[in-house]
């Protein structure tokens, strides 16, 4: 990763990523009406919410939350920015760790019930899919003895073919990540549950705003990991990637609007279990073929 | 039409509601009415709502918390009372512990009426409050919104005492 490419790689990733979020926000939400057999709200419904949260009234119950979610947001964007310019994998995955660090403690900073117990079930979340992430990014360097995620457009065939159990594993943090039921546990985009809003309770206008568009970059960011094991060294890999990615994208809302939420002792229980099945397997299956 | 009228985010609060018309109220985000069409969304939380649907007369346990999930709505944001109960007390008007509709303990915006109120109607008023929104959006943006001042005493002998007066003043009226 040079210089000039991580600035390129900001500028495109800061500028594209919350529109093709927002657009892919848009399209879950009509995929999710629809599924419920409803006509579901405008494709553009989630760029209004936000367009409406900012001119709200601002509501903070201290001075110091906003600062932390913006903190999370620029780390959010600056790990995209890493990824899509070709970087190391480990760096970003440890600068998307540190975000999601300083969303949990704007949350505990509020001292309110409802925002701490979701702060906890957040740390919960971190728990479950931590060893996942760590575990792809080992497995990636032993498949290509780098940890640089540029390489893999000049592989000869994609990375799931070497790696398929882990892509298995990814798809099910993915849902973690992506803040999917049945793992939607801190807080989730349905109407009314027991937490008020989990972690975002306390949160309100522009600072609410700021947690919705850095979803749209995270999503985007981790359906670029989808993307990380679909491609290979051609511009035709860029189909077959795109046509992958959509297909999770579906999935992921399918699995949504199928699956109640678990307790988060299953939820960690089965995300370890995943984990060091999928990748332990795939990691002695790597050394065994050589 | 701003964005303010294009994603009402509601509160949906029960005040003494027989619960008729609270399942008209989620009878709306069902695939019948389907309010998401107008980019309404139910939320729980009254920090992330701008429009406070309330169900239900107001006594004097109930009055005080109406006040406060008001008071931490940021502005712009629309009341609605749905059901005549919200609307004027409706039948429990009369009762010792009933202070009446919700406008006694908060400013309304909409009246939606009906017993219970019907799906459609509650529609509609969401529809009207959107325009209060967003005359409220714009009187926050030109710093010209007034915040609304709660009564302080919310109490139902105070009610007793005002229709007591009324019906002294009627009888006298009538006897003459």
């Amino acid at each position: 990763m040079t210089g000039l490419s991580f600035v390129f790689s900001l500028v495109g990733f800061g500028v594209l990523a919350p529109v093709i979020g927002c657009l892919l926000a848009g399209i879950d939400r009509k995929l999710t009406a629809r599924l419920q057999g409803r006509v579901g709200p405008p494709l553009l419904q989630p760029w209004y919410d936000v367009r409406k949260l900012i001119v709200k009234q601002s509501a903070q119950v201290n001075s110091y939350q906003a600062f932390y979610v913006c903190m999370s947001l620029v780390l959010a964007v600056l790990a995209g920015a890493f990824f899509f310019a070709g970087g190391n994998f480990l760096l970003v995955v440890f600068v998307l760790t540190l975000s999601t660090l300083f969303f949990i403690i704007a949350a505990y900073s509020t001292r309110s019930p409802y925002a701490e117990l979701g702060a906890e079930r957040e740390i919960a979340q971190v728990m479950s899919y931590e060893p996942m992430v760590i575990l792809i990014s080992i497995a990636f360097y032993f498949a290509l003895r780098t940890f640089d995620t540029g390489v893999v457009f000049s592989l000869d065939r994609p990375l799931i073919l070497s790696l398929p159990l882990v892509f298995v594993g990814l798809l099910f943090i993915l849902t973690i990540k992506l803040r999917k039921s049945p793992f939607d546990l801190s807080y989730s985009h349905h109407a009314h549950q027991e937490l008020v809003k989990g972690i975002t309770t306390e949160m309100s206008g522009r600072t609410l705003a700021m947690v919705e568009v850095m979803h749209w970059y995270e999503s985007i960011l981790f359906l670029g990991w989808v993307g990380l094991f679909l491609v290979w060294g051609s511009w035709f890999a860029l189909i077959p990637a795109i046509i992958g990615i959509s297909a999770v994208y579906f999935l992921e809302v399918f699995i949504d609007n199928n699956f109640a939420r678990v307790k988060w002792q299953s939820m960690l229980k089965w995300s370890w279990v995943v984990t060091l099945v999928c990748c332990s397997l795939n990691i002695v299956l790597l050394y065994w073929l050589g | 039409m701003s964005a303010t009228a294009k994603s009402p985010w509601i509160i949906h609060y029960d005040a003494s509601s027989c619960n008729g018309c609270d399942i008209e109220v989620l009878a709306c985000l069902t695939p019948l009415y389907d309010v998401e069409r107008f980019g309404i969304i139910n939320t729980g939380n009254p920090k992330h709502a701008d429009i406070f649907l309330v169900t239900g007369s107001v006594n004097e346990r109930n009055g005080s918390v109406l006040q406060q999930i008001y008071s931490q709505m940021p502005e712009p944001k629309v009341v609605i009372a749905c059901g005549v109960c919200a609307c004027t007390g409706g039948i429990f008007r009369e009762c010792y512990n009933t202070l009446g509709g919700i406008d006694k303990a908060i400013p309304v915006d909409v009246y939606a009426p009906g017993c219970a109120v019907r799906p459609e109607a509650i529609i509609d008023a969401v529809v009207v409050g959107l325009g209060v929104l967003e005359q409220k959006r714009v009187s926050l943006a030109s710093g010209t919104l007034e915040e609304a001042s709660l009564p302080s005493r919310l109490t139902a002998a105070d009610k007793m005492v005002a229709d007591q007066t009324v019906r002294a003043s009627a009888l006298a009226e009538t006897i003459g």
